[in-house]
């Protein structure tokens, strides 16, 4: 502070706050929680920004989003402009701006960080691709001139999607097959309305379908068609950006009990299917009075905050370390604590109760303390023998994490995965052991973000453009 | 979108469809399925392919009339259509010249083991079917089981046709005749599955079931159609969706097919209402 004071600056402009939804108000509806920022508090904040020679934030993006270059297009008032930077860069910049986790990539390294808090980046870069969409300022550019070549993306989730965008503007001819009827994964299945609006979904699903992408939904590659099948259909590069889609359970006595689902299930039946909106929507979801998410991630947080939403009187996060090892955003936890989930830490679920029916009543949950740290470096997770107790729940959701969907893997001869199903890759062209088919985001790194999902679509798309036209 | 060729009512509840699906219509093996999405709103439910034709680039799916979904999709007409098709899903049937074979189908279920049926017999199998459902007007595929097999028997709970008495009476009687059956194949209500699978048991005889599990996704994501078989969690939809029914957990099936018991009747009711413009 001292350090300020002795050397003024000609103005200091603290972090702005981006407004929210009450959380008293928002547990009893789907809308977004954060409002986003007013045109004045963005160029607000934008002005934070000291521009840097050598931006640190630019090195913490995976998809290299020329940041304060947008940022001061905000500063200046060129809203649209900035939308349009983020966009020769990042194709889902409005996904981005909301589901990234800014505080582990660029403003992680932003200079401002070192003495204070870093730039809103995520919050500007939000504010500009919605500002864009919201006047209709949507611009497509140029068709490219096609080069002939066509290329395969199977999975239209943020890994394929980037990659579709990225060489459609080269010239390529794109189709991307999605098992699902709608494009998007988990940014369409998974994440919920109120982190990240279906609309803003198909808004940029749509924007990559104006360049000239196409998308074929209900196609399952391995079931339909296979990649070999692919290449004699006249494909000439195959991108595998299938997911890490197949639920893991935990294996103890009850499991399959009615009213315990994978997390996968409860959000895929809330946010794909539009459960929450049942009977104007076909798909029912239990609407649990006691309901328990096991799991210290993102979506164990998005799968409890859906609980409360659907009129859950306690909603309990049961997950086995404390909440500094928690895998989940600060700001998820902060929402969820603030809408008034109970955290049950150092607690594990050891066996499900259930009725003559065979509906769950009860999980049984066993205390644990911290020991040495494991392979991930976080301390493992030990029980204390005697300390079982029971709480009373009719709902649980199994959110500890996914592993490797086989269906490719297991049709496309060749290519090879490692022990735990995720497909081998050569570094970061995503070249896979099979000539011709590259792989990136979760089926290669197990499940990650989003922009690390993105990031290995951008560089493929390298990876690729290179192998096929000897381009850079 | 997928449109509808053909549509025709095999009972008062019973209702046979050709959709245009050409690429799967190619693909498919006998004991896959499809997933139907009929509108913006709909579910996404499993319906088992009966039969394809390449050509016409069409699949038949046979559908009974048990909630909203299915009473919309009976609504529907030739040229209408039919919002998502998704397929073919699941494991085909393992088909091979086993001997002697006996196809048992209940109820709607006859247009599971159809196709299955069909298969058996082209591989060179000596098949003995045996369809049944609960009275008279309820038996489907009559006509193309019989040509499917060497022998059929038709059963009625109610004797309004055929042999009076369930599926489970005739093939006991089968067994009891001291012929050697190979395979036994099981498709149809959870009851009629769980006796047949039950029936067979003592004497060792394989037996084939195909699960009617709920799913969502039907790709192996969601673990909605997990079921109990030798003690294992299995999905449904990618292990199966058929499994040796001396293995499979039917009361766990049952409880978990009731799940949404309520909101299915709360559905259908609200869209029955609306259709008599209550």
């Amino acid at each position: 502070m001292t350090d300020t004071e002795t050397k003024p600056k000609k103005e200091k402009i603290p972090r702005q706050a981006m407004p929210e939804q009450d959380p008293g108000d928002r547990v009893n509806n789907f809308d977004e929680v954060p409002c986003g920022y007013p045109p004045e508090t963005a160029i607000l904040e934008a002005r934070r920004c000291i521009q840097c020679k050598k931006p640190g934030c630019v090195e913490g993006c995976p998809v290299d989003v020329r940041i304060p270059e947008f940022i001061k297009q905000i500063a200046e008032g060129d809203f649209i402009g900035a939308a349009r930077t983020l966009k020769e860069t990042n194709c889902l910049p409005a996904v981005c701006g909301r589901v990234c986790p800014q505080e582990d990539q660029c403003e992680k390294t932003c200079i401002l960080g070192k003495k204070g808090e870093p730039v809103a980046i995520g919050r500007l870069e939000r504010f500009a691709a919605d500002y864009e969409r919201d006047q209709g300022a949507v611009n497509i550019p140029a068709a490219a001139t096609p080069n002939g070549k066509k290329v395969a993306v199977i999975g239209a989730g943020p890994s394929g999607l980037t990659i579709a965008g990225d060489l459609v503007k080269l010239g390529y001819d794109i189709t991307v097959f999605e098992a699902l009827h709608k494009a998007g994964g988990v940014l369409i299945y998974g994440i919920p309305e109120f982190r990240l609006p279906k609309a803003i979904v198909e808004a940029e699903v749509d924007y990559l379908k104006k360049l000239g992408v196409k998308i074929v939904t209900n196609a399952v590659v391995g079931r339909l068609k296979t990649i070999d099948e692919l290449f004699a259909e006249g494909f000439d590069a195959v991108y595998i950006a299938v997911g890490a889609g197949a639920p893991v359970f935990m294996d103890i006595p009850g499991e399959n009990m009615s009213g315990i689902y994978s997390a996968n299930e409860y959000l895929t039946r809330s946010n794909l299917m539009k459960a929450y909106r049942f009977p104007e929507y076909d798909t029912p979801i239990v609407r649990g009075k006691n309901v328990a998410v096991v799991g210290g991630g993102n979506v164990a947080m998005d799968s409890v905050r859906t609980a409360l939403r659907l009129g859950a009187e306690n909603a309990y996060i049961i997950y086995r370390r404390s909440e500094v090892e928690m895998p989940a955003r600060k700001e998820e936890v902060h929402h969820a604590k603030e809408e008034g989930v109970q955290f049950l830490l150092l607690t594990n679920p050891v066996e499900y109760l259930g009725s003559k029916e065979g509906w769950v009543t009860g999980v049984k949950c066993i205390r644990m303390e911290l020991g040495e740290p494991d392979a991930s470096g976080r301390r493992s997770p030990v029980p204390m023998p005697g300390s079982e107790f029971v709480i009373d729940v009719d709902t649980v959701v199994v959110a500890v994490g996914t592993m490797a969907n086989p269906i490719v893997p297991s049709t496309t001869p060749g290519l090879e995965t490692n022990r735990r199903g995720y497909i081998i890759t050569k570094g970061e062209s995503g070249e896979t052991t099979r000539r011709g088919v590259y792989a990136g985001g979760d089926i290669v790194t197990g499940s990650a973000t989003v922009i690390l999902a993105m990031g290995a679509g951008r560089k493929a798309a390298q990876a690729i453009h290179q192998a096929l036209s000897g381009g850079a | 979108m997928s449109s509808i060729v053909s549509k025709e009512n095999l009972s008062d509840s019973v209702v046979r469809m050709d959709i245009l699906a050409p690429e799967i219509a190619r693909k498919r093996k006998a004991g896959q399925f499809v997933i139907l999405k009929v509108n913006e709103q709909g579910e996404r439910i499993p319906l088992t392919i009966v039969e394809s034709d390449g050509e016409k680039g069409t699949i038949t799916i046979i559908f009974q009339i048990v909630g909203k979904t299915t009473a919309l999709m009976a609504a529907l007409n030739a040229g209408d259509d039919i919002q998502d098709v998704q397929g073919p899903l699941g494991n085909p049937t393992e088909i091979e010249n086993f001997g002697h074979v006996v196809c048992i189908g209940g109820g709607v279920g006859v247009g599971v083991i159809y196709p299955i049926t069909k298969a058996l017999k082209e591989a060179g199998n000596r098949v003995t079917s045996i369809i049944g459902a609960r009275t008279r007007s309820l038996i489907i595929l009559e006509e193309e089981m019989r040509a499917a097999s060497n022998e059929l028997t038709v059963t009625t709970d109610d004797g309004s046709y055929g042999v009076h008495g369930f599926v489970s009476n005739v093939l006991q009687k089968i067994i009891d005749g001291g012929e050697k059956i190979d395979h036994v194949y099981a498709i149809g209500p959870v009851p009629m599955m769980k006796a047949i699978a039950n029936l067979t048991r003592p004497y060792g005889i394989k037996t084939i079931v195909s699960l009617n599990a709920i799913m969502v996704d039907a790709t192996g994501m969601c673990g909605a159609c997990r079921v109990a078989v030798g003690g294992k969690t299995k999905f449904t939809c990618v292990d199966g969706p058929e499994f040796d029914g001396h293995q499979v957990d039917f009361d766990l099936l049952t409880n978990r097919l009731r799940m949404y018991c309520e909101q299915e009747g709360q559905s259908y009711e609200q869209h029955r209402c609306g259709w008599q413009g209550n």
